[in-house]
């Protein structure tokens, strides 16, 4: 008796304040799976994205806006590998939203489809943010966009039906484009094979197997564990005898410890963009990895 | 989840706190539940024919399962013919020749193979905390003026204490439901159960409910684990009229709305054994409330978040210290919460600015003499990380009391016509996200003597990694 009443109240409240809708509503966590959301979805999906390219996307506050974004959400396109797991987890629950809840389909989450890197032989907190299922920074390296494209668009298809046509053949132009750009930036950074570098953080697993980069040392003693000065000085006598050309770091990151030690050891600090919005020149997928190659090739002379 | 005793019509004080609202929420939520949980049951084999219909669902499950892997073979497929494409750009091994410094190299290993008898165990959580404190007055002796306590609201014993231990054990019970337990231990060994409720998970149209013993929703900071709280105790409006904070047996329902901004909305009802109610012992919940939250980003730096909570309670010879108290409480609560973090990065630095106004009309017997009392309370505070791991703090709380009529007055209700408060301030060192150590200082007027009080505490989380609440 009071449930009709209720449910027709919600429908009113819905369409009076939702409006025409695309077929998929996409909760994305981070921008670099929002863009390739639009690449497969067009305008048969409308995309949002949860954090900027500025932001640490381990440390995000479950602010009240990610809570009514993630009520509305058909699907969930959220790195995984535990990434997002101080903060996905209590928007998650606190969106009500069967759609979305762990174990249901509409939980995308790119890292299944990739063989990850860097798992931890033993778990435990002593050895810093370590996750447990691998290295979840996995859009660092491009080809990865490519399993993802497709089991984002297998994933679409299933959830949206009616335009399971479109997400496919969306994602084969993607896929004859990317291919172009990937044999592109591959001979652009050609210069970059075999180079040795530090990172601040190690969150360029992905980039390095792509470029085929030598990781030397990391600016911090375990993941997630700031640098003390100590630790520093200790990185500053290995780059004595072991120099490497550039050191990088991400967008969202404190540039204080690169930029002491690259100051110190005469080597340039690079920031890198990360994702999408890290520099104002990586605007979509494309640009991220032009303007990334561009970064550390300028480095490099 | 007998609930169905609550909805009797001739229980007068149901109908008469509670708005229609919560009650049309909590129906609706409790016909829908009954839906979701019914479905599974029809699963027996009854006959011939839905044996036939379980064995088509499996054939669908497992069609799908195979084109599944079948995706992840050409999406393999895919990456090992994108990898081949330039021969000269091969992969170089993962780690190779990093110097690793006082650390152990995370090298790639298999994956554990978990025993099954553990696979399906809880996330378990444990909280340990330690305490130090030093005050200028003895704390047994401690009371506020107009604001009878309970016994165990009371402030903490001086000097080093181990303070309350947490256990938590949560996971999903089935695809409907999950469930949470958490056991505290007092200093003294003696074990409680503090929260310990089922929650769905599987309901439509935003619904949520659970069901349980769990800390009430009503305010900011009432439904927060002490390990949670962002200094070592409550603020004063807290301590004062929900001797801490409120948490009961009972049920609660929460509604989000489907908005383009945050608006929910939630009802709950409680045995209402817990200050200020008390002595509960009839068919229907004593303690009812109703809760709103909203709140928005300002821009990529900043966000709110405001609430209205009103929790009626009411008490049958409830006691504090020697006196008695049978009668209605009601307590309404503002809250307005403001968060900073330049760039909407708070690894760094970011603020919080919080604060509440406590509204409490209270009316009955006190010691068997009609008592009335409109008393109110507010605190402010903010906390700001000004760099990596160190946080600065500062709080302001205050109390207005109310004048009982002549027959209470030097009673316990009597506020003696004094304004008390407190003003706090933290320091705090952050280990990890999962370890904390602070130093409190709070110059407290609450009582007739004022109190200087010095407060060291560590808190440390171990287990699963939590996520964390706005």
């Amino acid at each position: 008796m009071i449930k009709p009443t209720l449910g027709a109240l919600a429908a009113a409240f819905v369409a009076a304040v939702a409006g025409p809708a695309a077929a998929l509503q996409v909760f994305a966590c981070e921008p670099e799976w929002g863009a390739l959301a639009r690449e497969i979805g067009g305008d048969k999906v409308s995309v949002y994205v949860a954090t900027t390219g500025v932001q640490d996307p381990h440390l995000i506050q479950a602010r009240p806006s990610l809570i009514s974004k993630a009520r509305t959400a058909d699907v969930t396109v959220c790195t995984g590998a535990e990434l997002e797991i101080g903060w996905l987890p209590m928007i998650v629950s606190q969106s009500a939203n069967k759609k979305i809840m762990p174990g249901a389909r509409g939980v995308f989450q790119p890292t299944d489809f990739v063989h990850l890197l860097e798992t931890p032989a033993s778990l435990d907190r002593s050895q810093g943010d370590i996750h447990a299922g691998g290295n979840p920074h996995i859009q660092s390296d491009p080809r990865n966009m490519i399993p993802v494209g497709k089991a984002m668009a297998d994933r679409f298809a299933e959830l949206d039906p009616t335009n399971a046509g479109v997400y496919h053949a969306r994602y084969t132009t993607f896929l004859g484009n990317w291919q172009a750009a990937l044999k592109r930036w591959q001979a652009e950074a050609a210069p970059l094979r075999g180079i040795p570098v530090a990172v601040q953080h190690r969150n360029w697993i992905y980039l390095e197997t792509w470029l085929g980069l030598r990781r030397v040392i990391a600016l911090e003693p375990k993941p997630g564990v700031p640098a003390s000065s100590g630790y520093l000085a200790q990185v500053l006598e290995v780059l004595k005898k072991t120099p490497v050309r550039m050191i990088i770091r991400a967008a969202y990151e404190d540039d204080r410890p690169s930029t002491f030690v690259g100051g110190r050891a005469g080597v340039p600090a690079v920031m890198l963009p990360y994702t999408i919005g890290g520099t104002d020149q990586a605007k979509d997928l494309y640009s991220l990895y032009d303007d990334t190659l561009s970064r550390m090739l300028k480095a490099l002379k | 989840m007998s609930v169905g005793t609550h909805a009797e019509p001739n229980e007068q004080s149901m109908t008469r706190s509670r708005p229609p609202f919560g009650i049309a929420l909590m129906a609706a939520g409790l016909a829908l539940y009954g839906q979701a949980s019914a479905a599974p049951a029809k699963a027996a084999p009854a006959d011939f024919a839905t044996l036939q219909q379980q064995i088509n669902a499996l054939r669908g499950e497992y069609e799908a399962k195979i084109s599944e892997l079948e995706a992840r073979l050409k999406a393999a497929e895919a990456e090992v013919a994108a990898a081949q494409q330039d021969q000269t750009l091969a992969p170089v091994p993962e780690a190779n020749g990093e110097i690793i410094l006082a650390d152990t190299a995370s090298e790639p290993a298999p994956a554990a193979v978990m025993p099954s008898q553990n696979a399906m165990n809880p996330g378990v959580s444990v909280v340990l905390n330690g305490n130090y404190v030093a005050r200028s007055t003895d704390p047994s002796l401690a009371r506020i003026p107009g604001f009878p306590m309970p016994d165990d609201g009371g402030p903490e014993h001086r000097g080093l204490s181990l303070g309350e231990s947490e256990v938590t054990l949560g996971a999903n019970v089935d695809p409907y439901l999950s469930a949470a337990l958490t056991v505290s231990f007092d200093g003294s060994g003696s074990a409680s159960v503090e929260e310990g409720f089922i929650q769905t998970t599987d309901l439509p149209a935003g619904l949520t409910l659970k069901a349980g013993r769990f800390y009430s929703a009503i305010g900011y900071l009432n439904e927060r684990h002490g390990h949670n709280w962002s200094f070592i105790d409550m603020p004063l409006p807290y301590r004062a009229f929900l001797g801490g904070q409120y948490g009961d047996d009972g049920v609660q329902v929460r509604w989000l709305a489907p908005t383009p901004f945050f608006l929910e909305a939630g009802a709950e009802i409680f045995r209402g054994d817990r200050f200020p109610g008390g002595g509960a012992d009839k068919n229907r919940a004593e303690t009812q409330s109703v809760f709103f939250h909203t709140g928005s980003d300002i821009n990529d730096n900043s966000s709110w978040l405001g609430a209205l909570s009103y929790i009626h309670t009411v008490a049958h010879d409830r006691m504090t210290a020697m006196d008695t108290f049978s009668g209605d409480n009601g307590l309404g609560l503002a809250t307005l919460v403001y968060k900073w973090a330049p760039g909407g990065n708070p690894a760094q630095r970011n603020l919080t600015l919080s604060g509440e106004y406590f509204f409490d009309r209270q009316s009955g017997d006190f010691n068997s003499l009609s008592a009335s009392l409109n008393r109110t309370g507010w605190y402010a505070q903010g906390v700001y990380q000004f760099t990596n791991r160190w946080s600065l703090g500062l709080r302001y709380g205050a109390l207005s009391g109310d004048r009982p009529a002549r027959t209470l007055s030097r009673s316990a209700l009597d506020d003696l016509g004094r304004n008390p408060r407190a003003i706090t301030g933290l320091l705090e060192y952050d280990t990890s996200e999962f370890a904390r150590f602070r130093v409190q200082f709070s110059h407290d007027e609450t009582d007739l003597k004022a109190n200087d009080e010095l407060r060291f505490q560590y808190t440390v989380v171990y287990g699963p990694h939590g996520a964390h609440r706005y």
